[in-house]
C-alpha cells in the first residue's frame, strides 16, 4: 500500500492548523512568524503532491511554485525578524500584547 | 512510495510542528521549528521533489532557523517564558483543522496511488525556469533585493 493524494493533504492541513494555533495563541512576535512559515510550508506540500499526482507527463508547475514560494518566505522572515529587533529597540519588549500604542 | 517512511516522517513532522506552536520555552520551540523543516524537506523527497527538499533544507534549516535563534539571543530580556496563551487560538485553529478535513474527505478522486514519473532532473528546472518563469524569477529576485535593503534600513541604529 502506498500513500495517496489524501493522506498528504490531511497532513498538510494538520501542519497548517499547527501554524494557525502558533500564529493566533503566541504571544510572541517571533512566533507568530513561525506559526506564519509552517502554514506556507503546508501549501508547498500541496503543491508538490498535487503535482506528482497529477497525470503524467505534466509540466512541474507545482515545483516551480514552491520555489518561488520559499524565497518569498525567506525574503518575509529576513523583514519579519528585523522588524522584531526594531520594535524591541522601542519598547523593550517582544510580546505583542504590550505593544499598543496605535490601539485607540 | 514507501508507507513506512510516509508514516514515520508524518509523525516526526507533526510532532516537531506541535512542539513548536506550543513549548514554553523559545530556544526549545525554535529547534522544533527547524525539525519541522526537516520534515518537510523529507515530505519533498518522498514526493520525488529532490530540489525542492535542497533548497528547504538550504533556506530554512540553514538561514531561516539561524536568523530565528539569532533574533532570539539579542531580545533575549524578556523571552525566556512566553507569557500568557490564547485559548481562542486553539479553538480557531480545531474549527480550521475540522473543516478541512471535511473537505478533504468529502472530496472524491482524492484517493489514488501516485503514478510512476520520469525524476525531474536540476537540468530540466532549469530550463523551464530561464524559459516560462523567467519574469517571475527576475521579479522574484527584485523582491529579495528589497527585503534585504529594507531589513537593513529597518535595523540600522539611528543617529541623533
Amino acid at each position: 500500500m502506498t500513500p495517496t493524494l489524501q493522506l498528504f493533504l490531511i497532513i498538510s492541513a494538520a501542519l497548517f492548523s499547527f501554524g494557525l494555533l502558533a500564529a493566533l495563541s503566541r504571544r510572541h512576535a517571533i512566533f507568530i512568524l513561525i506559526g506564519i512559515e509552517m502554514m506556507l510550508a503546508a501549501a508547498g506540500i500541496n503543491f508538490i503532491a498535487f503535482w506528482r499526482f497529477a497525470p503524467q507527463p505534466a509540466p512541474p508547475t507545482g515545483v516551480m511554485i514552491t520555489i518561488f514560494a520559499i524565497a518569498i518566505a525567506a525574503a518575509e522572515a529576513a523583514v519579519g525578524l528585523s522588524l522584531v529587533i526594531a520594535v524591541y529597540r522601542h519598547y523593550r519588549t517582544t510580546n505583542v500584547d504590550e505593544i499598543d500604542q496605535l490601539h485607540g | 512510495m514507501n508507507s513506512v517512511a510516509f508514516i514515520i516522517i508524518a509523525i516526526l513532522t507533526l510532532a516537531a510542528a506541535l512542539g513548536a506552536a506550543t513549548l514554553p520555552k523559545l530556544i526549545h520551540a525554535a529547534l522544533s521549528f527547524a525539525l519541522t523543516f526537516v520534515g518537510v524537506a523529507m515530505f519533498y523527497f518522498l514526493l520525488g521533489a529532490e530540489f525542492v527538499g535542497l533548497v528547504q533544507v538550504f533556506v530554512y534549516v540553514g538561514a531561516v532557523a539561524v536568523l530565528i535563534v539569532f533574533t532570539i539571543l539579542l531580545t533575549r530580556r524578556d523571552v525566556d517564558k512566553d507569557r500568557g496563551f490564547n485559548w481562542n487560538g486553539v479553538v480557531i485553529a480545531l474549527a480550521v483543522f475540522g473543516g478541512l478535513i471535511f473537505a478533504i474527505t468529502k472530496t472524491s478522486g482524492l484517493t489514488i496511488a501516485p503514478p510512476a514519473i520520469a525524476p525531474l532532473s536540476v537540468r530540466q528546472i532549469g530550463q523551464t525556469l530561464m524559459t516560462d518563469y523567467v519574469w517571475p524569477l527576475q521579479c522574484v529576485g527584485l523582491l529579495l533585493t528589497a527585503a534585504l535593503i529594507g531589513a537593513l534600513v529597518l535595523v540600522m541604529e539611528e543617529k541623533r
